[in-house]
């Protein structure tokens, strides 16, 4: 399924400037993977050299910390948003 | 004897020796953390808060029943909406939507109000929609406190922040590492520590990339650069990852005692570079917030 990723200022120049990207992906999981193909820089800023999430990025699916769903197995249907958040950043 | 108001009991921090994280050190080399989680708003943001506010009501901009506003990733706002609960006036707060459930109710509990801005944009997109606001504000009234420009920020850190230190260092001091988000913190403590005691180091501590996990701090090449800061002041430059900064601040709570945010963590990573390259030394960071207002994940509002 086509998934709308929100991608967070500080990143936006390794999604060719874009604010939205589709991805595709049946779960949070399998989108990160399809991200790894199509913007490897992007990526590379997401998950640390073990494929984990890095402890500060924090992905919402629809609005929802996947940490209350099902971490990388939560599933995404057609249309579905993906956002990915830093941990607040920048300034006070 | 009792204070007056919450405002008398801002400041005046603790100092405290770094003990087991600097064993590895020889005993020359003293690393100390000042303790701005002890101010009643729970961070250091308390001084340029008051600062800010009191030199306001000293010129007029404030009172009269117009309403503070400003952007803040959570800090500031506290502290504004503690003074603003403390002294009488309204508080309005333009902060990204993913500050943690804490600091929105705590900011709520105090009778402050929340704008949100989008959290995909940062800390830049608070400070965006507040000068939005501020620009559409027709009736007058806003008055619009912009800690990032504002001198009275910086000023807070050179009359009490700087003078502290020194104090309780008895003059010892040689080095200060301070990490930057505002830089009211580095600016001011640096100006007023090389006037009482000119030779000291001034070190500033910044994210080591645009796309960090470090709260309140700014990478400041992909920024929108504070206003206030003077980049004569600190002598050198330090960059820190988030990894690090959260490392090091899960090591403090739990080989020192000292609960400290993610900046913290970052603060003494320098503190400890900076240990690493000299033979003896008095070396002050500062340790801004407690983690108590990170710790649970939270839910996006739109």
């Amino acid at each position: 399924m086509a998934i709308q990723v929100r991608i967070p200022t500080a990143l936006r120049k390794l999604a060719e400037g874009r604010d939205v990207v589709e991805v595709e992906g049946a779960n949070v999981g399998e989108v990160l993977t399809n991200i790894k193909s199509l913007f490897p820089a992007l990526a590379e800023q997401l998950v640390d050299e073990n494929g984990k999430v890095r402890r500060f990025v924090n992905l919402f699916a629809n609005d929802e910390d996947i940490r209350f769903l099902d971490e990388l197995d939560t599933e995404l249907s057609a249309g579905d948003e993906l956002s990915i958040v830093p941990a607040i950043a920048g300034g006070r | 004897m009792a204070a007056e108001g919450i405002v008398d009991l801002i400041g005046n921090t603790p100092l405290v020796r770094i003990r087991h994280l600097t064993e590895h050190l020889p005993d020359s080399v003293e690393i100390y953390a000042k303790l701005e989680y002890f101010n009643p708003g729970g961070s250091v943001k308390d001084r340029p808060a008051r600062q800010i506010v009191l030199d306001a009501l000293a010129r007029g901009d404030l009172g009269e029943g117009k309403i503070l506003i400003d952007s803040t990733s959570g800090n500031t706002g506290v502290a504004y909406a503690m003074l603003g609960s403390s002294l009488g006036f309204e508080v309005n707060l333009v902060m990204p939507a993913n500050v943690s459930q804490a600091r929105k109710d705590i900011v709520e509990a105090y009778g402050a109000k929340i704008i949100f801005s989008d959290p995909l944009e940062g800390s830049d997109g608070a400070i965006i929609l507040a000068k939005r606001t501020v620009e559409n504000d027709t009736e007058g009234k806003y008055w619009y406190a912009d800690q990032y420009s504002n001198p009275s920020n910086p000023l807070a850190h050179e009359l009490t922040t700087g003078p502290e230190i020194f104090r309780d260092t008895g003059g010892r001091i040689t080095h200060f590492v301070s990490s930057l988000g505002t830089t009211g913190t580095c600016t001011g403590t640096g100006r007023a520590l090389r006037k009482l005691k000119p030779g000291v180091q001034i070190i500033s501590v910044e994210p080591d990339a645009a796309f960090h996990g470090l709260a309140g701090l700014k990478h400041m090449d992909s920024s929108i650069v504070p206003a206030i800061y003077d980049r004569s002041v600190p002598h050198r430059n330090l960059s820190v990852s988030t990894e690090d900064g959260w490392d090091y601040a899960e090591l403090l709570a739990a080989k020192e005692g000292l609960p400290v945010g993610y900046s913290s963590g970052a603060a003494f990573a320098g503190a400890l570079r900076v240990a690493s390259e000299i033979d003896e030394g008095v070396i002050v960071c500062v340790f801004c917030d407690h983690i108590d207002r990170y710790l649970p994940p939270r839910k996006m509002k739109k």
